[in-house]
């Protein structure tokens, strides 16, 4: 018995351990990253208008949602470290061989990014009522500006993975090398993944306010307020949906471009067509390399991948054939249960996001509505929605990458650190479960106690400090 | 000067930026059972780094970054080495980070408040204690050199890097960064918490000066360098004088000295590591060095353009920063109602 156990500690797999970290600490991380980059930029517009309007409900539309925003930096801070740490703690090999091309855009995320909003986000939790009103203002702007730089820069790396350019490799050292840094930048898979999560999050941010404002509205409370941020929200879906979209249709002509094996996981399409269908529904074989039974809108893939009602759309079965003869024996492609799903699921729960807001703006349209309690609960409850969206768009992204950590340029497999153990991995994975686990619980409910209490109406643009000594705002 | 060469010094500077910084938050958070007495004490001890502890940090995940785009062999083999102590720094630093935060929201969501704070209080002093104790022992030990195979994968485990050297390395950095919090603490405060932590300052600041003494001494017989032996000298005497202006009152003149201190012992580290990187003691031959753990030209040209115009900008930034918050804070700072 006691033999036994370190056999099966022995067999642990840091690879396998490592690649489950990764996606659990990165999907968790991305639960709040996207609520940053969408409730910064909208409670800037909120602060703006009430420095410019002077009317109290600008203001405390800027103080609810901002302290909402508040609690969900804090988390989006502090696992975004473990992100960072990850890359040199679990893969090692990938740091060596790509350090010298995906580092560049890292530490540019820092010096130019991190330090910002980390500075100016201070200074506006700070600075109320000691920095002018206009500076203050500054602030958050300032905030939202580093918040879309890094979330730039970030992307430019990930984009390298998906589609890596600006790069030689150089036998010797046998490692990637910087050759353009522009190109790096400019990655087009970059140019259109930018758009597409920044709308996405404004997306995210926009429920989140309709769901509060619904939450207070079914009370008939709070209501000039509520109603005024029911409309902000409902209209910032709507306008990040459109962007989305766009942005979306965007990216994927960029991925049959860059990816053509990702777009044909993501359609689950086994053999090369001309014109190709769009697959609604598709079984396969248990293997997952064929099609037994599809439900398909005829051209409509052909039209997304190159713009054409009869583009020929490249099948799995021969990029298989092609990967082979280019890189030598192996599978090249992605579990394609998961890559077809998690595409189809981020479509729909952006169309349904969507069409909520739609339909909650038609039916408050009037001076004076009445919606039923139905109603409100639907709006109240779809403020996951976008956030399931992209996480399941980003699972699409990163596993249909798959076999690859680099595209074409390294397999994940030969990625991870060499030196760890599965126990150590182990370990660690257990931590951050458990670490995650607990403050998801907490956050959650601190998130849900601010959105219940809604506005603090005993504050107005008139209120002054009674004691210039008191800290306006204090942990 | 060579851009290697540049880029350790920017490296360098990094790392130092981020103890001097992050370390009075260390420092503050390690405080918090000695000097609060009560709730209203332990906020205005976390008030004073309220506004700033969250840019503090970022110097060491700037610091990282940077390690990754211009050493990323160094990189690699440090963060994959140190697996154990690194995951137990990010732990701490989460805590620390969410206690801040979170501990006076618990009466939104009906806890029992004096359980919720003293739960993130603790959180607050082990997340502080614990990195400020793990960064001593990760750098004594890069000075030091570990373990590397000829492929400079470290090939020891958690203990080897639990050696004389290295704890002591972590202790004085413990030590260091507490008198430094305390410092702090001092400058930032009225009345008789500032007293209190003036006075644990001259204690702690004794037991430190003992410390970092031992080690700055074993350091230079193991890594003699002239500009080592200037570096390690000018520690000593910053920090034994700042514990003088501690004594006589000048919080300011104390802090600054201590500032000095932390830069030029950290800074006689990296003099006792160059032009190695990350020593290796199986054999010299497998250690990493400035030329072989270094990014291309053309990446580190890249990066110095950025470098040089963005780390002014930085620092005056966030001088900018620390000039808005300037004031002392105290218990009549602390409003009653609000958490």
């Amino acid at each position: 018995m006691h033999a036994a156990i370190p056999a099966v500690l022995a067999e642990l797999s840091p690879l396998d351990l490592s690649r489950w970290q990764f996606g659990l600490t990165t999907v968790y991380h991305f639960l709040f990253v996207p609520l940053t980059i969408g409730m910064v930029l909208l409670v800037a517009i909120m602060q703006t208008a009430w420095v410019r309007t002077g009317k109290d409900k600008y203001l405390h539309m800027t103080k609810l949602f901002g302290k909402i925003f508040l609690i969900n930096f804090a988390m989006g801070v502090v696992t975004g470290i473990v992100q960072e740490f990850q890359f040199g703690m679990n893969w090692s090999d990938y740091s060596r061989f790509v350090g010298d091309v995906f580092g560049a855009p890292l530490a540019m995320e820092g010096l130019l990014a991190f330090f910002f909003e980390a500075t100016f986000i201070g200074l506006w939790i700070f600075g109320w009522g000691r920095l002018s009103k206009k500076v203050h203002l500054a602030t958050i702007w300032m905030t939202a500006l580093g918040v879309l730089l890094s979330a730039y820069f970030i992307l430019a790396a990930n984009a390298f993975m998906q589609n890596p350019v600006g790069f030689v490799i150089n036998e010797e050292k046998n490692r990637a090398e910087l050759t353009d840094i522009g190109a790096v930048l400019t990655n087009i898979v970059a140019l259109n993944q930018f758009p597409h999560t920044v709308t996405a999050s404004i997306m995210f941010a926009g429920a989140v306010i309709a769901s509060v404002a619904a939450y207070h509205l079914k009370r008939n409370q709070q209501v000039s307020t509520m109603t005024t941020s029911l409309k902000f929200g409902l209209w910032s879906v709507i306008v990040g949906g459109i962007g989305t979209a766009l942005s979306g249709d965007g990216l994927g002509l960029a991925m049959v471009q860059t990816q053509p094996m990702k777009m044909a996981a993501a359609e689950a399409l086994y053999n090369t067509s001309a014109p190709a269908s769009f697959s609604l529904f598709t079984l396969g074989t248990p293997d997952g390399k064929s099609e037994l039974f599809s439900i398909r809108i005829p051209n409509l893939l052909s039209f997304l991948s190159t713009h054409t009602l009869d583009g020929e759309v490249e099948g799995l079965n021969d990029l298989q054939a092609q990967y082979v003869a280019a890189f030598g024996p192996g599978d090249y492609m992605p579990v394609i249960w998961i890559t077809y799903w998690a595409f189809r699921w981020m479509i729909a729960l952006g169309a349904l996001s969507f069409l909520v807001a739609v339909v909650g703006l038609w039916m408050t349209r009037k001076e004076t509505f009445s919606v039923p309690k139905w109603a409100w609960n639907v709006a109240i409850w779809s403020a996951p929605v976008p956030v399931l969206g992209i996480s399941l768009g980003w699972m699409f992204t990163e596993m249909g990458r798959q076999p690859w950590i680099v595209f074409k340029l390294m397999k994940t497999a030969d990625a991870v650190s060499p030196g760890i153990n599965g126990v150590d991995v182990l370990i660690s994975l257990i931590v951050f479960t458990a670490i995650y686990g607990i403050l998801a619980v907490v956050e959650i409910k601190l998130l849900l106690a601010a959105a219940q209490k809604g506005i603090d109406d005993s504050e107005t643009s008139d209120t002054k400090p009674e004691d210039a000594d008191k800290l306006a705002v204090a942990y | 000067m060579q851009l290697n060469e540049i880029w350790f010094l920017i490296v360098g500077f990094l790392f130092i930026g981020y103890f001097v910084l992050d370390g009075f938050d260390f420092g503050v958070g390690m405080s918090l059972p000695f000097l609060g007495k009560d709730d209203t004490d332990r906020r205005v001890l976390i008030n004073t780094i309220g506004p700033v502890w969250d840019l503090n940090e970022t110097w060491v995940i700037v610091a990282g970054a940077s390690l990754f785009a211009a050493f990323p062999e160094w990189y690699a083999s440090l963060f994959s080495g140190f697996y154990l102590p690194l995951l137990l720094i990010l732990a701490a630093l989460i805590a620390r980070g969410v206690a801040f935060e979170y501990r006076g929201k618990g009466h939104t969501i009906g806890a029992n408040e004096v359980r919720w704070k003293a739960t993130f209080d603790w959180m607050i002093v082990i997340g502080s204690a614990l990195p400020a104790l793990l960064w001593g022992v990760a750098f004594a030990n890069i000075v030091q050199g570990v373990p590397l195979n000829a492929d400079h994968i470290y090939t020891g485990n958690l203990f080897t890097l639990l050696n004389p050297y290295g704890l002591l390395g972590g202790l004085v950095t413990l030590t260091l960064f507490w008198t430094h919090g305390l410092m702090f603490i001092a400058l930032k405060t009225e009345g008789e918490i500032k007293e209190r932590a003036s006075k644990l300052g001259t204690k702690v600041g004794i037991a430190t000066t003992l410390l970092a003494a031992t080690f700055l001494i074993w350091t230079l017989i193991a890594h003699f360098s002239v500009l080592g032996f200037i570096l390690s000298a000018v520690a000593a005497v910053t920090l034994i004088a700042g514990l003088a202006a501690n004594f006589f009152k000048r919080e300011g003149i104390a802090f600054s000295l201590i500032v000095i201190t932390i830069i030029t012992a950290v800074g006689s580290l990296f003099a006792a590591l160059f032009p190695n990187v990350f020593p290796s003691t199986t054999d010299v031959a497998f250690s990493l060095t400035i030329d072989n753990a270094s990014s291309s030209q053309y990446t580190l040209t890249v990066m110095t353009w950025v470098a040089v115009f963005m780390i002014p900008l930085v620092l005056l930034y966030q001088g900018w920063t620390y000039w808005v918050f300037r004031n002392r804070i105290s218990r009549k700072s602390i409003p009653a109602g609000a958490h």
